[in-house]
């Protein structure tokens, strides 16, 4: 039911595993759903110098982590927001329908990624109580 | 190396078996149904196979009816006994961790103005008998019980089960499709009205089924057409098929006890490595009351659609009860009855084995199988916290 490009992008993800310190950090979806993705990004005057994911879910899920987080690597952080699901699914040359749902959880882990990045910039604490592990 | 561990979904057709068949699509090919020499051939070769299967589950000849499937067996059971009473009672009951074919019947049964229970497991996956005593009543027509269950495995007190319907004037019917390929079944001494059997659970070809109807049973046909099936079940029998049904369950008796032994120490030598090797799992089943081939778990903070495709790179084929595997949204809703958390159920995998299986093949799933639990654990956000003692499930 998946394409090669998605296969191949599941069975060796890239960016695995989470930076230490980062500039900014979002978590979305919840174990119930049966998907949850963290993503953890390095930021150098606004442009994204490395990100890294964990994601627990399916293997659309897994594949569109590994992507979205190579196709955001050196971009500045204002064309990382405009991400968007679609772009990553075009990216992997399309996902079954049913399996559209997951690639939304990277659009919108980057995005929050992103907004705590800016909010600490701001010198604003974020409140992390809202990410929803359960 | 392509290693088969999913035998609850389906067997490859033993070669006997389609010796058996094969002259009855092309040489013998007449339909059963017609008046001539052609005919009368095919007849014969139906009303042996109608007498094989008799046999073997100890009843009558005519109390066999042949089906396109266990589901159209199970369709025509529940749907079939609940129409035709519908002026006595308008109630069925039917169990939480029921096959689909049961399942949706329940439903469409439910959208047509019946009334369904479904009897809740216990964490093993076992209908409790006093549950029934709860639920029925009496307008309860009939109560529909699986033999054993195909996610888990889990044994069902049949016999108890059906004397309690029976005392309330309820009939009994049992989807025995996982059960007969491991269990000598005698539908008198089960005391059952009706059951179900699936030919290609057994070694036998696909599209084949038998819904037994004890005599004096009476219920609503499902599918109309000619005279087939003594005007029960209308459309041409499928002559290879149902020889090939026959065939495979008479085959599936010889060394029953010695095959059961076999497939147990497989699946006991992979649950040992499997308990012993990977942490934080779930055992689903019941470990007593179980058919021999399978084994499921669950693996915490990994989702089953990745292990089920880790495996198959690996050329291992296993079966995922999980939600995003199947397309549907719903996790297994075997293992919600039991009581599985439901993040924990996401991870769930079985592995069912079968004769053919190897000591080696089993070594190299649990090999593999560890592996890639690993390789999907490193990427989880779960299993992070759990090792920073945050999670707790």
């Amino acid at each position: 039911m998946y394409n090669q490009k998605v296969l191949d992008a599941f069975a060796h993800p890239q960016n695995v595993g989470e930076i230490e310190n980062p500039d900014g950090e979002g978590t979305v979806g919840n174990a119930t759903c049966g998907d949850i993705m963290r993503i953890t990004l390095r930021i150098e005057n606004d442009v994204i110098t490395d990100a890294k994911f964990q994601t627990f879910g399916c293997a659309a899920a897994i594949a569109t982590s590994s992507t979205a987080t190579q196709m955001v690597i050196g971009m500045t952080v204002d064309e990382a927001l405009k991400l968007t699901n679609a772009r990553v699914v075009e990216e992997l040359e399309g996902l079954p329908p049913q399996k559209i749902h997951c690639s939304v959880l990277a659009e919108e882990a980057i995005k929050k990624a992103i907004e705590d990045y800016r909010a600490k910039k701001e010198g604003k604490t974020v409140d992390k109580s809202k990410v929803d592990y359960v | 190396m392509k290693i088969y561990a999913d035998h609850a979904a389906t067997t490859p057709c033993d070669k006997r078996v389609l010796e058996e068949m094969l002259p009855y699509f092309s040489d013998e090919f007449g339909n059963a149904n017609s008046q001539h020499a052609f005919g009368r051939d095919a007849a014969k070769a139906v009303n042996d196979a109608r007498e094989t299967v008799a046999d073997i589950i100890g009843c009558k000849p005519n109390e066999v009816y042949f089906t396109g499937g266990g589901t159209e067996a199970d369709n025509w059971a529940l749907k079939g006994v609940a129409l035709h009473k519908r002026d006595r009672g308008n109630h069925v009951i039917i169990s939480a961790i029921e096959h689909h074919a049961i399942l949706t019947s329940a439903e469409w049964l439910e959208q047509n103005g019946f009334r369904v229970t479904k009897l809740p497991v216990d964490s093993t996956g076992m209908v409790r008998v006093e549950e029934l005593e709860r639920a029925i009543d009496d307008e309860t027509t009939i109560v529909s019980v699986m033999y054993a269950n195909n996610e888990v495995g889990t044994i069902q007190p049949i016999k108890e089960l059906a004397e309690i319907a029976h005392k309330h004037g309820a009939l009994f019917h049992t989807d025995a499709v996982q059960a007969i390929p491991y269990m000598n079944i005698d539908v008198k001494e089960l005391g059952v009205d009706l059951l179900t059997i699936s030919g290609h659970k057994f070694y036998g070809p696909k599209g084949v089924g038998v819904l037994y109807i004890r005599n004096g049973v009476k219920l609503d046909k499902l599918i109309c057409g000619g005279g087939q099936e003594r005007s029960q079940r209308g459309g041409t029998v499928n002559v290879p098929a149902v020889v090939g049904l026959a065939r495979a369950l008479e085959l599936s008796r010889v060394d029953l006890e010695k095959n059961n032994a076999y497939i147990a120490s497989l699946r006991d030598r992979f649950e040992q490595r499997v308990e012993k090797e990977i942490p934080y799992i779930r055992q689903n089943g019941n470990k007593l009351h179980r058919v021999p081939s399978i084994a499921n778990y669950s693996f915490e903070f990994v989702e089953g659609e990745g292990i089920l495709m880790l495996l198959d790179f690996n050329g291992i084929a296993v079966s995922s009860g999980s939600a995003c595997s199947s397309g549907s949204l719903d996790p297994s809703h075997v293992l919600l009855a039991m009581g599985v958390p439901i993040e924990v159920s996401h991870g769930s995998i079985r592995f069912s084995f079968g004769k053919h299986n190897t000591m080696e093949e089993v070594d190299y799933i649990a090999d593999k199988l560890k592996e890639t639990i690993e390789k999907l654990r490193e990427m989880s956000p779960l299993f992070d916290l759990k090792k920073g003692g945050t999670y707790n499930v």
